[in-house]
């Protein structure tokens, strides 16, 4: 009886909410009082559909802070932790079906075996003398769709290399300018994050990411209750909705109040690394001034805050 | 005031009214639209799962439609331009249907366009002062503002001359001509804009290049006054309208060059692309033999290639271009084959590979395909409503003095008896 009544108000709580969310404008042009408001709302939703206290956070971006992020591509070992914490931590949906899954790290597995003796000299002119050109026609880290959720008895493996990728929150990002409502915006303190409020599910942003950084929830995201994380923040890992764009946002709700990202903390070898590139004594400013750093598809001048580096 | 009342009462009435070959085509519209409504509203309640679009491939049968239908919409200028530019009498006559085929377009397009958004209750976000306009950073934002002017100004120039034919009045040249000129301009812009969506992003290599515009325009070009051709030749045998014949050869002269600049375009892409053989040629590779052994939209694009081919070449031999039998099929030839070209051949291999590689393939689902056939019923619908109106009022059949007759009911039996269907 008492689950029963229980049951009715949560949705009619979820009704009101919901209706009230409809008419809400773009956070960042709210005034503190309205956001406050729309959090507490979002706080009521959440916590009536997945049964648990969860909070809404709204901690602004502080001053004198940059994120960015380094990584080093010489120790990662392939073991995904990074993929499966940022999924618990971040609320991604977890269906069984394809578009029901969604996973905001990639875990690029590459091949030693493109770049092996027997395949290196197919240069010369064969036949009627047409240059064939080396390994050419095995493009280095092309691959059928879902081989990158590759599930290897025991990593690393002898012969592939990884390469984890995510939102390079760029400095100069593609996502940002397309954007018809401006929805998806760079925050003062670095990381690009998206009011899912806001979104129009227009799509415009995922073609023009480099990265494939952006997913699409096709459908209402499959997320458990005894899985959702309750700790949240308006424009980091609060749940989703249907036909809204979502990404990597360095887990705000933990950035902000001076932690790790989830997947920087899950990490067994240490090859990811976190901090403030304002402080010339942070890990990452210190990686950026010493050792060999690159950044993925420079030359598309996004200036991406997401440094790899090796020893 | 009470001229308009009269002209918009007599104009719906006019409409409504037609033979039995006008209701089954009209109730067979009805259909497909009913199916679509369906399946949009399994896309709004179940989400975009129901197509088959998925993160990698986020732009399917409804952007390429979208795209298509910009470029018909464009297409009207072709009878526009010889009728206001270089005063071609035959197409003087026959101006405003080419405006109400571009009206029918851009709400094709704007249907496809509420097809294609993950949250279409969401739209207002992009009205400006209500929500927010992202001007001038976002293309898309530039899109819907040249969209929605050439939805207005084809309005206006269109129902315009409607409403100075029906009362018999004449045009006002002083604000009526610099709105047609702007409109010539205009339409340039709505295929131009869209081809910048997609041609500005770097991400996908085999939409990035400066050539997108141009080809955009002429294949425009081509498929429009293609349509334009197959309505005429319907109407000159359903209704007492006669449209010239110079008319109909100019539009074939037009889709003559603008189809051979197309496929010269074409094949400009391929050699660029596939001589060098870059990684950013993969999705031209994948179109035309398949990648990692996929190859599902290999005979698309070969069958494309041949349409527009065969079609060019009918269009070159005047003895078939000017052989009103032959004519139809030509324009079929093209207007398909461009279909193909500028729709899936050209939206779906910009996704494949991804970004970081992954090679995946697009199947429609049946949910898009009903959406899809739904969309282009409800733009034939309101096509054949527009047309039919048009059709009426320059004919005479509509007039301002048998407005107040009409109401006899004498009158409309006897235009339903001449507009026998007349789509």
């Amino acid at each position: 009886m008492g689950a029963a009544a229980l049951m009715t108000m949560s949705d009619d709580a979820k009704a009101a909410t919901e209706w009230a969310e409809h008419f809400q404008g773009n956070y960042r042009l709210m005034t503190p009082e309205e956001k406050a408001e729309a959090r507490t709302r979002l706080e009521r939703r959440y916590s009536a559909e997945y049964g648990k206290k969860v909070t809404v956070d709204g901690t602004e971006a502080q001053p004198g802070v940059l994120m960015g992020y380094a990584l080093n591509v010489r120790k990662c070992i392939g073991c995904r932790r990074c993929v499966k914490a940022c999924v618990e931590e971040n609320n991604q949906s977890r269906g069984k079906n394809p578009g029901e899954r969604i996973e905001w790290i990639q875990v690029l597995r590459m091949e030693r075996g493109e770049f092996a003796t027997d395949k290196m000299n197919h240069g010369y002119p064969e036949g009627l003398g047409i240059q064939v050109g080396g390994n050419a026609y095995t493009p280095a880290g092309q691959v059928l769709e879902g081989q990158y959720r590759y599930e290897p008895e025991a990593v690393p493996e002898k012969d592939a290399t990884y390469m984890p990728i995510a939102c390079m929150q760029c400095e100069k990002p593609p996502c940002v300018k397309v954007c018809p409502v401006r929805t998806t915006y760079r925050e003062a303190d670095g990381p690009v994050v998206i009011d899912y409020n806001w979104c129009i599910g227009c799509r415009m942003c995922m073609s023009a990411c480099p990265y494939w950084a952006r997913r699409i929830n096709l459908t209402n995201p499959v997320l458990p209750k005894e899985e959702m994380n309750p700790v949240t923040h308006y424009l980091g890992n609060r749940p989703r909705m249907r036909g809204v764009v979502e990404k990597c946002h360095w887990c705000l709700q933990r950035t902000r109040k001076g932690r790790y990202p989830a997947c920087v903390e899950v990490c067994p070898v240490g090859a990811r690394k976190f901090g403030n590139l304002l402080d010339p004594e942070s890990e990452v400013s210190l990686i950026l001034a010493r050792k060999n750093v690159f950044r993925l598809k420079a030359e598309l001048n996004t200036f991406p805050k997401f440094f790899y580096f090796y020893d | 005031m009470e001229k308009l009342i009269g002209f918009t009462s007599d104009y719906i009435r006019y409409v409504l009214i037609g033979g039995q070959k006008f209701y089954a085509w009209m109730g067979f519209l009805s259909v497909l639209i009913a199916a679509a409504l369906y399946g949009f509203y399994l896309q709004n309640t179940e989400g975009l799962i129901v197509t088959g679009m998925t993160s990698q491939i986020h732009e399917g049968l409804y952007f390429a439609n979208l795209v298509f239908l910009v470029g018909v919409a464009a297409g009207a200028v072709t009878i526009v331009f010889p009728a206001y530019v270089y005063h071609h009498k035959g197409m003087h006559e026959v101006t405003v249907l080419g405006e109400m085929l571009a009206i029918s377009a851009v709400i094709m397009v704007m249907l496809f366009v509420f097809a294609h958004m993950g949250r279409p209750d969401r739209l207002w976000h992009m009205i400006p002062y209500i929500g927010i306009y992202n001007m001038p950073g976002s293309m898309l934002a530039w899109d819907v503002l040249v969209l929605n002017g050439y939805l207005l100004l084809n309005f206006i120039c269109g129902f315009y001359y409607l409403y100075a034919k029906y009362t018999g009045g004449k045009v006002n040249n002083n604000w009526f001509m610099p709105l047609v000129y702007i409109s010539i301009v205009w339409a340039l812009s709505i295929h131009t804009v869209t081809a910048f969506l997609i041609s500005t992003l770097p991400a996908r290599p085999m939409w990035f290049h400066s050539m997108m515009p141009i080809r955009f325009i002429v294949t425009a070009f081509a498929a429009g006054p293609c349509l334009i051709i197959l309505a005429f030749l319907i109407i000159r045998k359903n209704t007492r309208m006669w449209i010239q014949d110079d008319a109909i050869n100019l539009l074939s002269t037009i889709i003559t060059w603008c189809l051979g600049i197309a496929l010269f375009l074409t094949m400009s892409e391929i050699v660029v692309e596939l001589y060098a053989r870059t990684e950013h040629a993969n999705g031209l590779y994948y179109l035309m033999f398949g990648l990692h052994g996929l190859t599902s939209l290999v005979p698309w694009f070969w069958s494309s290639l041949a349409f527009m081919i065969i079609g060019f070449v009918m269009f070159l031999v005047p003895g078939i271009r000017t052989n009103y039998k032959l004519l139809p099929i030509a324009c079929v030839l093209a207007f398909s084959g461009i279909w193909i070209e500028k729709g899936m051949g050209l939206i779906v291999p910009g996704f494949i590979p991804t970004p970081i590689g992954e090679v995946t393939e697009y199947y429609p689902t049946l949910v898009e395909v009903l959406v899809t056939l739904g969309n282009w019923a409800a733009g034939f619908f309101i096509l054949t409503i527009l047309l039919k109106g048009a059709i009426g009022i320059l004919l005479g059949e509509v007039k301002y003095e048998s407005g107040t007759a009409a109401k006899s009911g004498d009158l409309a039996g006897s235009s339903q008896a001449a507009a026998v269907g007349s789509k």
